[in-house]
């Protein structure tokens, strides 16, 4: 395969990347790689789209008991990767904050310094405010000199377990009012350590055991409502399939599991299906099981001298992605829902390509990130789903088991390219690497959808 | 020895009866002699006593003999049911993303047909385990083909497959905890455990 990648330039301190051009051939590694690799002098990056985000500040202010909300509301904004977040040069904060609260929700807000925030290289200044037990947030458009949204939100207290959920909901609001792009702050992200499961905010916050026993835990995976997650769990020699609601933590036995080897959970789009893998003596394949009525187990590959595993729904629920190891070594195939018309889904070079596993359908249904094995070490790649071609994310280190944020353009993964595995998160447009969790042993993610309001925030 | 007291006492109180009867002076009464009759009664009841001893000694040396065998055929027993089990318990290797059994570990399988043959209530559970290096989910599927593969000798062999549980645990239980090419070696492997039908194993 013919890899051509220039580099465009350096701005702000970031690699800007051009795209790479890939066209068929030998497989070499494919275009595009995380930007924390290109020091150790391997190709590219992540495919960039040169061009400038716009600039947002958020305004700081004297009003006690805010600073956790604006602190939360940056860096959520921040990690949307969507904007040039500005920081204030320090210091004397009422030459830069509202000196007055604006009265008019429209038109040139008072108190407000319109043209240092412009200077500064900001297009919007987010403003957070308490009147009376009411948190409001105002979005202000530098450019118009106007205001152009507030939020009003009674958050809960800062020690309610629902304050963090609350702010990281204002965050996505003044994204979708900034941008008219859906943000991920109001997300959680399910994982496995030491045997048990856990959740984590995506900003790093807040990690909750999720697990009710002792008993190994393995492979979770969200219901698209976010209202509900499946999760594998060993016992006795056997893997059972659980379904445990957020709200109660109540969790039941998938009825048709017990008795075999089931994991690999996957909630179909309309959250009335499961599909699953099970491993019997004939080999692991695709099961699919009625979640609604607890019946109607249906076997949809058989294998026989070859395992099918890992199904991952497209959003539609029309198709399955899964692993396949009928080329010898697992690669990444799709069928029908009902497990017709069963194909290689990610071009493999036969012989040369390695392993390929984990597959996760975006949820805007263009791509399906994996990770494939690399000369003995596993990476990212992401398959676009049109085109079938594939290119690879990461070359630092190991990493694996990618799986997507709501926005399809960011996703979590393990890696242990800091020297222990941990969770790490990527944003796919800018190549932008944050750590999760920076705690070892951190393995198997599984982004939520966003929160749905009714859920509590104690799973 | 009581016996032999009484009669000593009867032989002496005749003396005593003839001495009164003679009513002369009260002379000093001569020495009881002890007659022949009650001695020879008295030696039997000797010999008697220690013909009882002996014989109870030997009662007792035959049951002590009797006790250790007992013990040394039980720990013999309890030994070559250990050597049974440790048999049974001998782990299998792989290479690495294989499900292949080895011609070097043949030997060991044999060794646990014969004993699964000799043992016809013996069951058990054959669990499938990989290295940390393959991803982790694909290793729950690797390692069920492996404990397939072990069970299906074993079938192939003339055990019955209903006798024969399989299952994998991938990489989540490892045996070795280092991140090396020794260590991944090691953890490559099936595991072979008793479900039940063990207490008493018979070497074959």
């Amino acid at each position: 395969m013919k890899v051509d990648c220039r580099i465009a330039g350096w701005a702000d301190g970031r690699l800007l990347l051009l795209a790479a051009v890939l066209s068929a051939h030998p497989p070499i590694r494919l275009s595009a790689q995380d930007t924390s690799a290109i020091d150790r002098g391997v190709r590219i990056g992540i495919v960039y789209r040169p061009g400038v985000r716009p600039g947002l500040v958020v305004l700081p202010g004297s009003q006690a008991g805010l600073d956790s909300v604006r602190t939360i509301v940056s860096r959520d904004l921040d990690y949307s990767d969507r904007f040039e977040v500005i920081t204030l040069p320090g210091g004397d904060s009422t030459s830069l904050g509202p000196g007055d609260p604006p009265r008019a929700t429209r038109g040139p807000a008072p108190g407000l310094n319109y043209p240092l925030y412009r200077a500064l290289g900001a297009d919007f200044a987010v403003e957070a405010r308490r009147v009376g037990d009411t948190t409001v947030v105002v979005v202000h458009d530098v450019a118009a000199s106007g205001i152009r949204r507030t939020f009003r939100q009674v958050l809960p207290a800062l020690s309610d377990p629902g304050f963090r959920l609350a702010v990281h909901r204002l965050a996505d609001q003044v994204l979708q009012a900034t941008l008219g792009a859906p943000g991920f702050a109001a997300t959680r992200i399910l994982f496995v350590r030491d045997g048990k499961a856990y959740r984590i905010d995506q900003d790093g916050a807040d990690v909750k055991l999720v697990s009710s026993t002792d008993h190994q835990a393995m492979s979770p995976a969200w219901a698209k409502d976010g209202r509900r997650f499946a999760y594998m769990e060993f016992t006795e020699g056997h893997g059972t399939l659980f379904v445990q609601d957020v709200a109660t933590g109540h969790r039941v036995s998938v009825v048709t599991t017990g008795k075999s080897l089931d994991f690999t959970p996957a909630f179909s789009p309309d959250g009335k299906t499961l599909a699953f893998s099970r491993a019997t003596e004939e080999g692991t394949d695709v099961y699919t099981v009625n979640m609604r009525d607890n019946c109607c187990l249906q076997r949809l590959t058989r294998g026989g001298l070859w395992d099918n595993l890992s199904p991952t729904y497209s959003p539609d629920g029309q198709r399955i992605a899964y692993v396949s190891t009928r080329p010898g070594l697992p690669q990444i195939y799709v069928m029908g829902a009902d497990g017709t018309d069963q194909q290689l889904f990610a071009p493999f070079d036969y012989g040369v390509t390695g392993s390929s596993n984990a597959p996760e359908w975006s949820p805007d249904g263009q791509s399906v990130a994996f990770h494939r094995d690399v000369g003995g070490t596993l990476q990212v790649f992401v398959l676009d789903v049109r085109t079938r071609s594939v290119r690879q994310l990461t070359s630092l280190g190991r990493n694996e088991d990618p799986t997507w944020a709501p926005d399809s353009r960011h996703l979590a993964f393990v890696s242990d390219r800091s020297g222990y595995r941990q969770l790490w998160v990527i944003d796919l447009e800018t190549g932008r690497i944050r750590p999760l969790l920076q705690q070892s042993g951190a393995r198997l993610p599984a982004w939520s959808p966003r929160i749905p309001e009714a859920v509590s925030p104690n799973p | 020895m009581k016996r032999v007291h009484s009669l000593v006492l009867m032989g002496f109180s005749v003396a005593l009866v003839a001495a009164a009867c003679g009513k002369k002076a009260p002379e000093v009464a001569p020495a009881p002699q002890p007659n022949a009759d009650s001695i020879a009664a008295a030696e039997r009841a000797r010999a008697d006593s220690a013909a009882a001893d002996s014989a109870r000694r030997a009662q007792e040396e035959a049951e002590r003999i009797a006790r250790q065998r007992e013990a040394d055929s039980a720990a013999a027993a309890a030994a070559a049911a250990a050597e049974v089990r440790n048999m049974l318990a001998a782990m299998i290797h792989f290479d690495f993303d294989k499900a292949i059994l080895r011609p070097d570990d043949q030997g060991a399988l044999d060794q646990k047909v014969a004993i699964l043959n000799a043992n016809p209530d013996l069951h058990i559970r054959i669990s499938g385990h990989c290295d940390e290096r393959g991803s982790d989910e694909y290793n729950l599927a690797l390692g069920n083909r492996r404990a397939t593969a072990a069970k299906n000798y074993l079938v192939a062999h003339g055990v019955d497959a209903s006798r024969i549980e399989t299952a994998s645990y991938g990489e989540e239980r490892p045996v070795a905890m280092g991140h090396d090419e020794d260590s991944w070696a090691q953890n490559r492997r099936d595991e072979f455990e008793i479900l039940s039908g063990g207490d008493v194993l018979r070497k074959p």
